[in-house]
């Protein structure tokens, strides 16, 4: 693990991974958007409606697996301070903000037609909402400090101690009377969805988690770079004589 | 435990001789709950209907807005250096200075409760519930928000921030405050509500410390 500390490391394992994983996020895509619009039966309730879920559940996954892998980075950066893990959890925190606002927008939109409502507070919206606010929070906190380790040091404890609300959101329409359906695929005794809704579901939540991947690795190749530019602005800056130095270098 | 008792009388002494604090916070819970009536009307159902969620949010943003008294000053005049560089454990340090925070800001919360649930015409059989509830739910606050404000130690906008970053925490205290309150003026079951944000106080009251020793740690560095 502490091999890829290395950014140049880093860099070529990046490399190296960015084109399949961005190849296989086209196919799933593709291959998921082409069974979830045309090639899978309507709901035998919801009718045609009913294919919003196949962006609705993929984005609500990826908002909950999102949350973990920062607190993942962000208990690596504590405990082990790995320097990559400062970078990564400041890398996926926005992705998950947009994962998260997806599955809402598309929750609000599944809702008007099924429920009647654009929106309801039962336990599943409303810790969800709280997901959201968590992570625009954590972004906060990254760009609140001068000093970005001090930044991502500070991100990394609201990181741990905000993750408690992630099995809270799993457990919500089982611990709370939601509107909300039940869970119909993560559950004990296996999932209770057609085969036929469940392929295009799974093509797309490995399309989405590919697609996560791939962002990912671009944003934490940026971050590198946006790190070394800050180095070499400090080492020009310390460079120049006292007196010639300007204020807006 | 010496070392927690040791704090607690120190920032109780502090806090004695600056009354302003206590006194400040009380007056914003007041005067903002009592624009209510102004805002929506006197009549004493629709009051009666908000009071519980009004008082609550209330008393949320008192306990927000005296959340800087945490450690701004200790901050500034490096009382906190020395604090972090005892040999007792930060994390009882940090536990004595909420618990001192709580009795300042939280307690004075609890006392002019009654005083509004009077001025909003909230139901007589609640005004028990609704102490019993503040009383397990501001300490909770405290340590929630000990959290935040020793995140944002030194940030820029510091004081905007810990608001972003305390309030999605506070929303479960909330939730439970106001459903038991609401319980008992409805003269249903509070218990149930009450429970839970003794558990929520049992979460944090571990975490917490751990969680603010820790930020506070990175944040002298």
């Amino acid at each position: 693990m502490h091999r890829y500390a290395n950014p140049a490391q880093f860099q070529r394992l990046a490399r190296a991974i960015f084109p399949w994983t961005t190849g296989l996020a086209v196919i799933c895509l593709a291959a998921g958007l082409w069974f979830a619009l045309f090639a899978s039966p309507p709901d035998y309730q919801q009718g045609e409606t009913v294919r919003i879920m196949y962006i609705h559940v993929p984005s609500a996954w990826m908002a909950m697996f999102t949350y973990t892998a920062v607190a993942v980075a962000s208990a690596v950066l504590l405990v082990w301070k790995h320097p990559l893990a400062e970078l990564a959890a400041r890398a996926m925190a926005p992705v998950g903000a947009c994962f998260t606002a997806l599955c809402l927008i598309s929750g609000s939109l599944w809702g008007e037609p099924m429920w009647g409502t654009w929106w309801v507070w039962d336990a599943r919206l409303t810790s969800v909402l709280i997901l959201f606010f968590l992570y625009l929070g954590q972004i906060a906190l990254f760009n609140a400090f001068d000093d970005p380790t001090r930044g991502g040091r500070a991100a990394a404890i609201l990181a741990l101690v905000g993750v408690v609300n992630v099995p809270i959101i799993k457990f919500s329409v089982d611990w709370w009377n939601t509107l909300h359906q039940p869970a119909s695929v993560v559950r004990l005794g296996g999932p209770s969805i057609d085969p036929s809704m469940l392929l295009p579901l799974l093509l797309m939540a490995f399309g989405f988690t590919f697609y996560f991947v791939s962002v990912t690795l671009i944003r934490i190749r940026s971050e590198i770079l946006a790190r070394r530019l800050r180095a070499l602005q400090f080492a020009q800056g310390a460079a120049e004589p006292a007196g010639a130095r300007r204020a807006s270098a | 435990m010496s070392a927690l008792t040791a704090v607690l009388r120190r920032d109780l002494r502090l806090a004695w001789r600056t009354p302003g604090d206590s006194v400040n916070v009380v007056l914003f819970f007041v005067l903002s709950t009592v624009l209510f009536p102004f805002g929506v009307g006197p009549a004493a159902e629709i009051l009666a209907r908000i009071s519980v969620g009004v008082i609550w949010v209330m008393a949320l943003l008192a306990a927000l807005l005296s959340l800087d008294r945490l450690f701004r000053q200790d901050a500034d005049d490096g009382s906190l250096d020395l604090l972090a560089l005892s040999p007792a454990p930060l994390e009882f340090l940090v536990l004595g200075k909420v618990l001192a925070h709580w009795l300042i800001t939280g307690l004075p919360l609890i006392i002019a409760s009654p005083l509004l649930a009077l001025f909003l015409q909230m139901p007589r059989e609640a005004y028990p519930t609704l102490l019993l509830a503040l009383l397990i739910g501001t300490p909770t606050l405290s340590l929630i928000g000990a959290i935040g404000v020793s995140l944002t130690l030194g940030a820029r906008r510091g004081g905007v921030l810990v608001a972003l970053l305390v309030l999605p925490l506070y929303i479960p205290v909330l939730i439970f405050g106001v459903g038991a309150v609401e319980a008992a003026s409805a003269g249903l079951e509070a218990r149930p509500h009450l429970l839970l944000l003794g558990g929520l106080l049992a979460l944090f009251l571990p975490l917490s410390p751990v969680a603010t020793a820790a930020a506070l740690r990175q944040a002298l560095h």
